[in-house]
């Protein structure tokens, strides 16, 4: 019965195995790019960011229809020119950078909605809004792991930098010069992975696999080695949660929806429960002598 | 040879001097400190020496081959970042380590020494979001001693300190002095610059008076100091002052 629930629809159809090994690419990639937005105060500069990258790929598919490359390099180009444009605004003009971040993503949101239905029909617009997990093709499932693969290559090599920019970011500049790039090699590494998770769940929801295990990890620890694994650790969970709770019921729950859902409830959990400034902790009365 | 040289240097920000007009030299080994009222310059002086700030005019000279470590004053520092104790002081490691370099066991003991020496054993697996405003001090100054640094720049680090702390890094900087290492610092209190440091330049946006601490340190410079801070328009084109 329960081999049923929790490993029957793997065992007995290849589209869950598909999106199974699709979630727990996005996951293990998505989880310490995730942990670092959170870090770095950019949370909602991933937001932005995911739906950025929309008309990119709306226009990737208005050229060549539902096609993984033309996508995929609409929506690089759009994420990487938000992204660029966002900061130069910050810059140049008396706008923040979250201001001039909302201003672009709701001009992005509206016009990449625009294209789409210009060609499509409302299940293309569903398509690309929420993503189909549960279709993941092999050419699908090869950019998901070369994105997560080329991630956690690229993390590896400029962690130190990057954390050390993160803690005091005038210490790494008397010390280096590579703040600069290190800074772009990661807005570089989000926007990859954004397009990955746009492929499997669609613009809106993209950003959930990275932003929610990461934020559920920070009230378990105040390490950051294990904030990344733990992050990763909730990630593959609720990918895995998020499909088996929609296999069981039925077509009346879409896949992409629970797996967010998923990690929205381990998120919440977190928030009750956690032992690193969680609700319960600070609400409920301890005495001082019990620590 | 000097450490430090300033030829004619004009500092600023957005084409406003701070800092007019300066010459002179530190010189290598020296023990200096940096007084003046608020607003004279001397944040400014630091972070230009330090290379964080192009000169508006004038020339900064550092001796070739020197390693510079500069604590600015409230440094940029995200203290909610959850790293341990062990890991900030591990950062001074960057000039030997880099992006790659291993942090072998002999390295391992030379931060645990420069925990040991900043007094705070038994606090390297502590967040560094748990200190206090001294233990924070202290944990920089290991970071400091890791960097081993031929010109140390400090930005006021004793501002805000309890005293045994601050007993404490002074004769870190005592011990710099002692290895023949360049000291630079801005500090506020006149008594410890007496006790403890040599060479006093005092800025009032340009030098009033620089060299031995107890000719620089007299009432009457230190008024005349004052004076010319409150005199200062900051508005002020660069070159004003020979005009005038």
């Amino acid at each position: 019965m329960l081999h049923d629930i929790l490993i029957g629809p793997f065992a007995e159809f290849d589209f869950m195995r598909r999106a199974l090994v699709g979630v727990f690419a996005l996951a293990v990639s998505g989880a310490p790019i995730g942990v670092f937005l959170m870090l770095r105060r950019m949370s909602l500069t991933g937001d932005a960011m995911a739906h950025a990258i929309l008309p990119g790929a709306a226009i990737g598919y208005l050229v060549a229809g539902f096609s993984l490359p033309a996508m995929t390099i609409g929506g690089l180009v759009a994420g990487f020119a938000v992204a660029l444009a966002a900061g130069a605004v910050a810059r140049l003009t008396v706008m923040k950078e979250d201001a001039s971040l909302a201003a672009f993503y709701l001009i992005s949101l509206a016009l990449g909605v625009t294209i789409v239905s210009l060609r499509g029909s409302a299940v293309d617009l569903f398509h690309v809004l929420f993503g189909n997990v549960l279709a993941l093709d092999n050419d699908v499932l090869l950019l998901l792991s070369s994105v997560a693969t080329l991630t956690l290559v690229m993390l590896a090599l400029v962690y130190r930098p990057l954390v050390l920019e993160c803690v005091d970011p005038g210490f790494l500049r008397s010390v280096s010069r590579s703040g600069g790039v290190v800074h772009l090699t990661f807005l570089g590494l989000v926007v990859l992975n954004l397009v990955a998770g746009f492929h499997a769940l669609g613009t809106l929801l993209a950003v959930g696999l990275m932003m929610l295990p990461a934020a559920a990890a920070r009230f378990w620890t105040a390490d950051i080695t294990r904030l990344i694994l733990l992050a990763s650790g909730f990630g593959i969970l609720s990918g895995y949660a998020g499909l088996v709770v929609s296999y069981s019921a039925g077509s009346n729950l879409p896949a992409g929806p629970a797996v967010i859902l998923s990690a929205g409830a381990l998120y919440l959990g977190s928030l009750l429960f956690g032992t690193q400034g969680g609700l319960a902790r600070r609400l409920l009365p301890r005495s001082h002598l019990q620590r | 040879m000097p450490a430090i040289r300033l030829d004619d240097l004009t500092l600023g920000y957005d084409r406003h001097p701070a800092v007019h007009h300066l010459s002179g030299e530190i010189a290598a080994g020296s023990l200096t400190a940096i007084v003046g009222p608020n607003g004279a310059g001397k944040s400014t002086l630091l972070k230009a020496i330090a290379g964080a700030l192009t000169p508006l005019d004038g020339r900064l000279t550092l001796a070739r081959g020197k390693r510079l470590a500069y604590l600015p004053q409230s440094a940029e520092l995200d203290r909610s970042f959850p790293i341990h104790v062990y890991d900030l002081v591990a950062m001074g490691l960057w000039g030997k380590a880099g992006i790659f370099g291993r942090i072998g066991m002999g390295v391992r003991t030379r931060i645990e020494d420069a925990i040991t020496a900043v007094g705070l054993t038994g606090f390297e697996r502590r967040p560094i979001g748990n200190l206090s405003g001294g233990q924070m001090q202290r944990a920089l100054f290991a970071r400091l001693l890791l960097q081993d640094a031929d010109i140390i720049l400090l930005d006021e680090p004793f501002t805000a300190i309890d005293a045994r702390t601050t007993a404490d890094l002074l004769a870190l900087v005592q011990r710099w002095h002692g290895e023949a290492r360049t000291v630079v610092a801005v500090l506020h209190d006149i008594e410890t610059v007496k006790r403890a440091f040599p060479e006093t330049l005092l800025l009032a946006r340009e030098a009033v008076a620089w060299g031995a601490t107890n000719d620089v340190l007299t009432p009457e410079n230190q008024l005349k100091a004052r004076r010319m801070v409150e005199a200062f328009d900051s508005h002020a084109p660069a070159c004003d002052r020979d005009a005038a």
